[in-house]
């Protein structure tokens, strides 16, 4: 197996193992946080705003 | 639990960090667009020649200066995630405000999946070069979005941090690439004199240009999805844009430079990697490393760049319920939008797998032209409804309404140069977003916020 073979391979790995860490944070942060709270965002303020 | 208590008692509200400066702000802004130098900007020269694709960049560019000046002051003033469709939605209403966002999300996401595919092509070439043909690029276009979109999710300094280093040598590279063609000595290695033709295909053929014209400067304005995360939008909106645009403007002049004095316009005007096949030309091995790595690393701020704004658009559209809530949280470790980066991966990977990059490119520069042409109605809007004095403004853009009407006039002109080209792109793509639309007023609009949407403490519009 040639080395630009391998790092297909590696390529192909390392976005698997990216994309699962993700996932399985966002499950982890859906479980410990609530949904009102994820999403209690308001648009944003400045300083133009907050004075 | 007592993050469950907390909210559920409504006493803490979670937000974006508000962490970046002018540079972050430039970083994303010419790290988005930096890419159409290395690479598309040339297509302009096929269509006009070499003067035609000068005349595009400096009249594309004058278009790109009116939208930085509108955005400035409209973004320095409503400073909240989702640029252009927060303007919209303030100013006009929920309908164009859906479609502005809509427009925001595809372009950014093609743009990402485009900038992804180059960096698979890019290693092809690397391995080409040394030796190995017929590598798959589909494990490197995936690793490119995975990663950024990873590095997007852990937060937005350091992702923007990163735009600005790796942007900043792409632009180092066209510098030194500049100065390596001894442009004090014309004639020496640049032979403009022998190879500036005169216009090859008349005006027709300058109009025709504008539609590429587009690349040297496509993706500024998403300057404005940084609004709610700057410390200080009203200073760091203007200046990173503003900014942005004249390293454009100087990193284009110079492109052109460069290139239509090493190569004649019918091989300029087909070129893949035209800055690259400049050092190339020269003929120093250094000067063609670091135009290789410029050029890959010019992608990858690209991509880098248009997760975060893809997100933060998709996020703002989740927030407002324009789409499905979910969308519209915020991570508490990371303070980033994290499920629409999520959400966004494998739509991106998707257009990235279609192969087709000039389509999902005229797709990417349709979708941004829709959002500037109504960005035009915006500002007079902005300006009537709330003249100067009325609200406080971080930006007040000088010579109101010259440039939004000749953001007008210039964004009618590429319409009708993108039809001599692409007809059959812009017909699809007007049709995709009517058909959008109408789902939009038939059946999302009933979930809309109406009443939460508005947090700027503004007075009354004029004549309301």
């Amino acid at each position: 197996m040639s080395f630009w073979q391998l790092l297909s391979y590696a390529a192909w790995g390392i976005s698997g193992l990216l994309i699962l860490w993700m996932l399985a944070d966002m499950a982890s942060v859906s479980k410990q946080y609530d949904e009102d709270f994820l999403m209690s965002s308001r648009e944003g303020a400045d300083e133009l705003t907050d004075k | 639990m007592s993050n469950s208590a907390a909210s559920a008692a409504g006493s803490q509200r979670i937000s974006m960090l508000k962490v970046l400066n002018p540079f972050h702000v430039w970083a994303l802004g010419v790290g988005i667009v930096l890419v159409g130098e290395f690479m598309g900007w040339n297509f302009s020269v096929a269509k006009g020649g070499a003067y035609g694709a000068l005349i595009a960049c400096w009249v594309i560019g004058l278009l790109y200066t009116c939208v930085a000046m509108i955005d400035s002051e409209v973004t320095s003033t409503v400073a909240a995630a989702g640029g252009q469709y927060t303007q919209a939605k303030h100013i006009i209403g929920p309908l164009m405000a859906f479609n502005v966002g809509l427009y925001l999300v595809m372009a950014y996401t093609m743009l990402e999946a485009a900038d992804a595919l180059i960096v698979g092509d890019l290693m092809k070439s690397g391995a080409e070069a040394m030796g190995y043909a017929g590598l798959d690029t589909q494990p490197f276009v995936v690793l490119t979005i995975a990663f950024l979109a990873w590095l997007n999710y852990r937060g937005v300094f350091m992702t923007l941090t990163l735009n600005f280093v790796i942007t900043l040598v792409a632009f180092i590279a066209i510098l030194i690439l500049f100065i390596g063609v001894d442009p004090m000595n014309p004639g020496a290695v640049l032979k403009h004199k022998e190879l500036l033709t005169d216009l090859p295909y008349g005006w027709i053929g300058v109009i025709a240009s504008l539609q590429f014209g587009m690349w040297y400067f496509l993706g500024i304005e998403g300057t404005c999805q940084a609004a709610e995360e700057t410390r200080s939008a009203a200073r760091s909106i203007p200046l990173g844009t503003m900014g942005g645009m004249m390293t454009l403007l100087v990193a284009a002049t110079l492109t052109w430079y460069i290139c239509t004095g090493l190569m004649p316009w019918q091989y300029l005007g087909q070129a893949y990697t035209p800055l690259y096949d400049a050092a190339t030309i020269v003929g120093n091995p250094n000067l063609q490393i670091l135009l290789f790595v410029g050029t890959l690393f010019a992608a990858v701020a690209s991509a880098n760049g248009c997760i975060n704004d893809a997100s933060r658009a998709w996020f703002s559209l989740g927030r407002d319920r324009f789409m499905p809530g979910w969308f519209g949280a915020i991570h508490p470790r990371y303070r980033t939008p994290y499920r629409a980066i999520i959400f966004l991966i494998p739509i991106a990977v998707s257009f990235a797998f279609t192969g087709l990059l000039d389509q999902v490119i005229t797709f990417s520069i349709l979708s941004g032209l829709l959002g500037y042409t109504f960005m035009s109605i915006n500002m007079v809007k902005f300006r009537k409804m709330w003249p100067i004095g009325s609200i406080k403004r971080g930006y007040i853009h000088p010579f109101h309404p010259i440039p939004a009407i000749v953001l007008f006039v210039l964004c009618s002109a590429v319409y009708f140069a993108t039809f001599l080209g692409y007809g059959a792109s812009l017909l699809a793509i007007m049709a995709f977003y009517i058909a959008a639309s109408v789902w939009f007023t038939l059946r999302r609009y009933q979930f809309v916020k109406r009443g939460d949407q508005f947090t700027m403490p503004w007075p009354r519009p004029k004549g309301y």
